[in-house]
C-alpha cells in the first residue's frame, strides 16, 4: 500500500485533464434519440407523462361533472364529445392517462423487482433452486395471463392497485425468464471468480457483479412490458375488473363506451385511441432502446 | 428423440399438479361461493338451509380433502359436475373448446397466410413499399388492443355493411358458411397482434438468413432468385417462425377471453369468466388445467417441429 499511496493522492493528479469517462446511459439515450422511430416514441411518452402531470392544467372540464348534454358529439366545447353521463371525454382521457401510466410502471416495477430477483437466484445457484424456480416460472407461463390476473383481481377486489399487483405478479415469469439465461452466462466469467476470492459473499456477488451485467435485457423487457401492462389494465377495466367508475381509465371509458357503439361511436373510439397511441410510443422506445443496449438483437 | 418426449410429458406432471393446486386456492381465496349467488340479495334464505346447501355441493368438508377429491377424479379424467347447473363438466368444456379451438385456428391459419409473405417480401426488398407496409403493419398491430379493433369492425360492419353477427353461435357441422360468416370479425380482431408479431419473426429471421454464405453460394452458382429464397432462406428461416406460431397458438387457446366476450362466443374464456364470477369452482380448476395442459402440450409440439424443419437438431 506504501507504494500506490503518492499515486492515489489526488493532489498529485489532475483529474481535469482526464478523459471523461463514457456515460452508460448517454450512449444508448442519444441512438435513441437519432432513430426517427425512436425519436417519435420518446416524443409520445412525453407528452404522455406531461399530460399526466398536468391534466388538471389541460383538461377543459372536470372528469367526473356531469353538466354536459349527454352523448354529445365531438364539437366545441367537448372537442372529443361526451360519454353517456354528459361528462367531458377529453378530460376524462387526459386524467385516464394517469391511472394507465401509475398502473403500467407500479406492476412493471413489480414484475421487474420479484422476476429479476428470482431469474438472478435462479442462475446464480443452479442445480435444486434453479430446477424448482424453473417448474414455478413454468406453470405461470402455462397459467393463461388474462384469467390468472382475473382471478387474483377477483380474490383483492376490483380496484385500480390489485390490477397493478395482478398485472405485476403475473408478467413476473417473463423477467425470470429473461434475465436467467444472461446470469448463467456470467457466471462463467472470471471477474466473478475474483470477486469470490477478494471475498464477496453471494448478495454482494449478485447485486455488485451480476446486476449491472444482466441490466440491458432488463431495461428493453420493462420498455416494452409497459405497453403490454398498459394493455392488460386496460383489458381489466373494460371487462369491469380493473380501475371502478367514476374514476377514468382508459378501459374502463372504451367498456361502457361500448354499449353506444351504434348512436355514439365516439364514446368508444377515441379512449381507444389514446390506448393504441401509448402502447405504439412504449413500443417504438422499446424497440429503439433494445437496438442500442443489445446490438446483436439489432432488427428482431 | 422418443425418450426426449417422454422426459417433457414426465415433466407435464409436477407443471400440472403445480397449475392444480395454484388454480385451487386462487379460487377457494375468492370472498364468497356459489351458494351466495344462487341466493342473491334474498333474504329468505335461513342460516340452516344455507349449510345445507353447502353441505349438498360438500363446500363443507375441509379444504385439502376438496382438493384430493377433485385431482382424484380428475386423473380419472372426471371432472366433476358444475356446482351452478350440476351439468357435468367434461362434456361442457369439450363444447367450449370446439369454439375456442376453431377461433384460435382460424386466427393463426388468416395470420401466417398474411404474415410469412409479407415477412419474406419485407426482408427480400429492404427498401420497397411492402418492407415500408410490413413495418407500418408490424408496429400499429401490437399497439391496436383486438377489443377496440374488434369494436371498430362491428361498428364498420353495421354502418357501412348494415350486417350484424348471428348472436347465436353456429357449429360449423351444422352450417359451415353461417358458421364462418360469425367468425370472420372475431378472426379479423384477433389477427391484428398476430400478423404483427409473425410478421416480425419471418422478416428477422430472414433477414440473418440472407446474409449467410450459403445464399450467396446458392446466387453464384446459378439459381434463380426465387428458388434461392424459397428453398435455401426461408428453410432455414422457418425455426424460429414456427416458434412463434406455436406459442401464439397456445396463448389463443387460453387468452380469447375478451374477443369471446364482445362477440357473444360460447368459448373457454368467456366460460371460465362466467364461472369465475359465479364461483363455480370446478368449472373454473378444470377450464384452467385444460388451458395450461393445451399450452404444455403445444410448446412440446413445437420443439419437435424443430427437428422436422431443421435435421441438424436431434433430441437425445
Amino acid at each position: 500500500m506504501a507504494v500506490t499511496a503518492p499515486i492515489l493522492n489526488a493532489k498529485s493528479i489532475d483529474l481535469r485533464a482526464a478523459r471523461k469517462p463514457r456515460s452508460w446511459w448517454r450512449d444508448p439515450i442519444l441512438h435513441v434519440l437519432s432513430r426517427p422511430l425512436g425519436l417519435i416514441g420518446a416524443v409520445i411518452i412525453i407528452l404522455l407523462i406531461l399530460a399526466a402531470i398536468f391534466a388538471p392544467l389541460l383538461a377543459p372540464f372536470s372528469p367526473t361533472a356531469q353538466d354536459a348534454t349527454r352523448l354529445l358529439s365531438p364539437g366545441r366545447p367537448n372537442w372529443l364529445g361526451t360519454d353517456e353521463f354528459g361528462r367531458d371525454i377529453l378530460s376524462r382521457i387526459l386524467y385516464g392517462s394517469r391511472v394507465s401510466l401509475q398502473v403500467g410502471g407500479i406492476a412493471v416495477g413489480i414484475a421487474m423487482v420479484i422476476g429479476s430477483a428470482v431469474g438472478i437466484v435462479s442462475g446464480f445457484f443452479m442445480g435444486a433452486v434453479d430446477a424448482v424456480v424453473q417448474r414455478i416460472v413454468d406453470i405461470m407461463l402455462a397459467f393463461p395471463a388474462v384469467i390468472l390476473i382475473i382471478a387474483i383481481s377477483g380474490v383483492l377486489g376490483p380496484s385500480t392497485s390489485t390490477a397493478m399487483i395482478a398485472i405485476g405478479i403475473v408478467y413476473a415469469p417473463n423477467f425470470a425468464r429473461i434475465v436467467r439465461g444472461p446470469t448463467i452466462v456470467i457466471m462463467q466469467n472470471q471477474y466473478l471468480e475474483a470477486g469470490r476470492v477478494v471475498g464477496a459473499g453471494s448478495g454482494r456477488l449478485m447485486l455488485r457483479y451480476v446486476l449491472p451485467n444482466v441490466a440491458a435485457p432488463i431495461i428493453v423487457q420493462a420498455t416494452l412490458a409497459l405497453s403490454t401492462a398498459i394493455l392488460a389494465e386496460a383489458t381489466l377495466s373494460f371487462l369491469g375488473l380493473g380501475t371502478q367508475p367514476p374514476d377514468p381509465s382508459w378501459g374502463t371509458m372504451l367498456g361502457t363506451g361500448r354499449k353506444y357503439m351504434e348512436s355514439a361511436p365516439h364514446v368508444a373510439i377515441f379512449p381507444g385511441l389514446a390506448i393504441a397511441i401509448t402502447v405504439l410510443g412504449f413500443n417504438l422506445l422499446g424497440d429503439a432502446l433494445r437496438d442500442a443496449l443489445d446490438p446483436s438483437l439489432r432488427d428482431v | 428423440m422418443s425418450s426426449y418426449v417422454i422426459r417433457r410429458l414426465l415433466l407435464l406432471i409436477p407443471t400440472v399438479f403445480g397449475i392444480s393446486l395454484l388454480v385451487f386456492s386462487l379460487m377457494r381465496f375468492l370472498p364468497g361461493d356459489v351458494v351466495d349467488g344462487m341466493i342473491g340479495a334474498e333474504d329468505s334464505f335461513t342460516p340452516g338451509q344455507r349449510e345445507t346447501m353447502q353441505r349438498l355441493l360438500g363446500l363443507d368438508r375441509p379444504v385439502h380433502e376438496q382438493y384430493l377429491s377433485w385431482m382424484g377424479a380428475v386423473l380419472r379424467f372426471d371432472f366433476g359436475s358444475s356446482l351452478r347447473s350440476a351439468k357435468p363438466i367434461g362434456p361442457l368444456m369439450w363444447d367450449r373448446l370446439q369454439v375456442t379451438a376453431e377461433l384460435a385456428l382460424l386466427a393463426i391459419l388468416f395470420s401466417t397466410l398474411i404474415a410469412v409473405p409479407l415477412g419474406i417480401i419485407a426482408a427480400v426488398r429492404r427498401n420497397g413499399i411492402v418492407a415500408w407496409l410490413a413495418q407500418v403493419i408490424g408496429l400499429l398491430g401490437l399497439s391496436v388492443p383486438s377489443f377496440w379493433l374488434a369494436l371498430l369492425l362491428l361498428l364498420l360492419a353495421s354502418r357501412q355493411f348494415q350486417w350484424y353477427p348471428a348472436i347465436i353461435w353456429v357449429s360449423p357441422f351444422d352450417d359451415l358458411r353461417a358458421n364462418l360468416e360469425q367468425m370472420l370479425l372475431p378472426v379479423l380482431a384477433m389477427s391484428g397482434s398476430l400478423i404483427a408479431i409473425i410478421m416480425r419473426m419471418t422478416r428477422s429471421a430472414m433477414l440473418e438468413v440472407m446474409n449467410q454464405d450459403y445464399i450467396r453460394t446458392a446466387r453464384a452458382k446459378g439459381l434463380k432468385e426465387r428458388i434461392v429464397i424459397a428453398r435455401h432462406a426461408f428453410r432455414n428461416a422457418l425455426i424460429p417462425v414456427v416458434t412463434i406460431v406455436g406459442l401464439q397458438l397456445g396463448h389463443l387457446l387460453g387468452g380469447s377471453v375478451v374477443v369471446e366476450q364482445i362477440f357473444g362466443l360460447p368459448g373457454l374464456g368467456s366460460m371460465i369468466l362466467t364461472a369465475i364470477n359465479q364461483r363455480d369452482y370446478p368449472v373454473v380448476q378444470g377450464g384452467v388445467l385444460l388451458i395450461a395442459v393445451m399450452f404444455v402440450l403445444i410448446n412440446i409440439v413445437v420443439d419437435l417441429l424443430y427437428a422436422v424443419s431443421d435435421p441438424r437438431i436431434r433430441y437425445s
